[in-house]
């Protein structure tokens, strides 16, 4: 807790200045880049392409989450369990699919852009929400749902009130992970046009300048500890409400 | 007034429940006891649908439960199982107002309803309202278990070895609890246990389940004198049976006129507690009070003619 206190906003601040004001790291960064060559990669602004970045991996984990939660509902009535083996595979191939191929095959239907982005960290990302959904909605007290039954919930009332708030810190942890994976795997929406952080790592590797794949690879680094971050406690102050863990 | 008609479960085969009939009267606990996998649960279940029987039906004040839906129907029938099943992700006030909530009733008529409750089970409601489930005790959590079967104000109450996870002493004050407002409030109650002391303390009727069938189904006295088969008088068990018949006859049914030494007993309390005040200070008699004023004593020796009349 006391080391969290001083190194959180440390992090914060450190990834503030990285994509706000990338000039201070110049002397930094200088000895990593090639002779004469530009120390800060300044193509497009670095605030732009973080947000376009987030914005990607948002939108697919916001996808993954409503298709993987919808079909771990359904997989765990009594009348979709018979699905159940099926969807796991589905998702389990999503998962072992490379995401580069995935873009490699979308590029034709979809054309360059965020499209082909979208679809392999989509598909990247059901695996791990789906898989936590279904162990949250299928590992909930039993004695709190005999008793959800016996005083008069409907199914509705049971899925809204009872067993999604009970899953709930399970799925976010699902969540979570499947953000994070995305945020480093977004950087290779980049070969195929997507503005993400993969641009400055991308042009860093065709001009030989170690100081742009650092830049980049550090903020998308650095993101992806603060998010992980975040989300941790947001889980542990959800699980804390529903009475579900020890209070810490 | 529970009418339970020759209702029958078998699960892929096997018989759970064989053709139990029964009538538990409106304002009484009936108390179905046997040993693990006798059937009590599933017979339990079945009278608010929880489980569908494979034959048979359970009428309520006339109705049958097939004419309403199962989900509305438990709405109306109180339910408490053991290990309470609070919901732990709500506060006490919003566990005990559940099902009040599904039944629309108005915010206010919910939270005074929730405070009388707690007051009800002496939990101080300033104090307990807004906790969740693991701020509680076990003890607390059960009675929270069982305001909240008791929200709406339901004339059926069913529960399911409620007080099985409770240590014997906080479990004494818990019966005694339920029995004091089942009497306030004429509740009609089918309590399921595995354990013969509990039925006979609780039950106005205690019923024995065997394998599925319904083997006796009278009130305890009868139950403790008269065992209808071998199974019955082993759960009632030969020891203590002469103890268990004195806890069952009040002071005022044997008390003489007269005077003793040492402490009074209340004229309501049983020939048991009489038997133990003896016993413990060495008195051949105890007083008997009623209402703080002296009303005369019961002897050891009534006592004894009395458990001897039993054996
Ligand atoms: N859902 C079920 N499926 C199959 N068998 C069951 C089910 N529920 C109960 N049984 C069986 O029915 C019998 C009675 O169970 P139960 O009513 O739970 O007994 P009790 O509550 O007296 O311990 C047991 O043999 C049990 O194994
Ligand atoms: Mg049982």
């Amino acid at each position: 807790m006391k080391a969290g206190a001083i190194l959180r906003p440390a992090v914060i601040l450190l990834l503030l200045a990285l994509v706000l004001k990338p000039e201070w790291f110049v002397p930094l960064f200088a000895p990593l880049a090639p002779e004469g060559a530009p120390v800060i990669y300044a193509r497009s602004s670095l605030l732009s392409l973080s947000l376009s970045h987030l914005g990607l991996v948002a939108a697919a984990t916001a996808a993954a989450t409503l298709v993987s939660v919808t079909l771990a509902i359904l997989v765990t009535r009594d009348a979709g369990a018979a699905f159940r083996p099926l969807s796991r595979t589905i998702t389990n191939m999503g998962q072992t699919f490379p995401p580069v191929a995935v873009l490699a095959l979308a590029v034709p239907a979809l054309g360059f852009g965020a499209g082909p982005t979208l679809v392999a960290l989509f598909l990247y990302g059901l695996l791990p929400i789906f898989e936590n959904s279904i162990t949250g909605l299928s590992t909930l007290p039993p004695a709190t749902m005999e008793a959800a039954r016996g005083l008069g919930l409907n199914r509705w009332q049971r899925l809204i009130q009872v067993e999604l708030p009970l899953a709930l810190p399970v799925i976010l942890t699902g969540i979570r992970l499947s953000f994070v994976i995305s945020l480093g795997t977004a950087t290779i929406g980049s070969t195929v046009a997507a503005r993400t952080l993969g641009e400055v790592i991308i042009a860093g590797l065709l001009t030989s300048n170690t100081a742009y794949v650092l830049q980049g690879g550090l903020i998308v680094g650095l993101f992806a500890v603060v998010v992980y971050d975040a989300l941790i406690l947001l889980e542990a102050r959800i699980a804390r409400r529903s009475g579900m863990a020890d209070p810490r | 007034m529970i009418e339970i008609d020759r209702i029958t479960k078998v699960y892929n085969g096997v018989t759970a429940v064989d053709a139990v009939t029964m009538t538990a009267e409106s304002g009484t606990i009936t108390v179905i006891v046997g040993t693990s996998g006798s059937g009590k649960t599933t017979l339990l279940r079945m009278i608010n649908r929880l489980e569908e029987p494979t034959s048979g039906e359970v009428r309520i004040n006339g109705e049958s439960t097939l004419a309403t839906k199962p989900h509305l129907l438990r709405r109306r029938i109180g339910y408490a199982i053991q290990g309470h099943g609070l919901f732990p992700h709500h506060s006490v006030a919003r566990n005990i107002g559940a099902v009040p909530r599904l039944l629309n009733w108005p915010k206010e008529k919910i939270s005074a309803r929730v405070d009388e409750l707690l007051t009800l089970f002496s939990m101080e409601p300033d104090q307990f309202r807004d906790r969740f489930p693991a701020e509680l005790s076990g003890g607390q959590q059960q009675r929270v278990g069982v305001a909240r079967a008791l929200a709406s104000r339901p004339d059926v109450l069913l529960m399911d070895e409620p007080f099985g996870a409770l240590d014997p002493i906080i479990r004494a004050r818990a019966q005694d609890d339920l029995r004091r407002i089942q009497r306030a409030l004429g509740s009609t109650i089918v309590l399921v246990t595995h354990d013969m002391e509990e039925a006979i303390r609780l039950g106005d009727m205690v019923a024995v389940m065997d394998g599925g069938q319904l083997v006796q189904h009278a009130p305890p006295a009868e139950i403790v004198t008269k065992p209808a088969t071998g199974f019955v008088a082993d759960m009632v068990g030969d020891m203590e049976r002469p103890l268990r018949l004195l806890s069952l006859v009040p002071l005022s049914e044997v008390m003489e006129d007269g005077d003793a030494p040492g402490e009074a007993l209340p004229a309501d309390s049983s020939l048991r507690d009489a038997l133990s005040a003896c016993l413990w200070t060495g008195r051949t008699a105890v007083p008997v009070e009623r209402d703080g004023l002296p009303a005369g004593r019961v002897t050891l020796d009534a006592i004894r003619a009395r458990a001897e009349l039993g054996a």
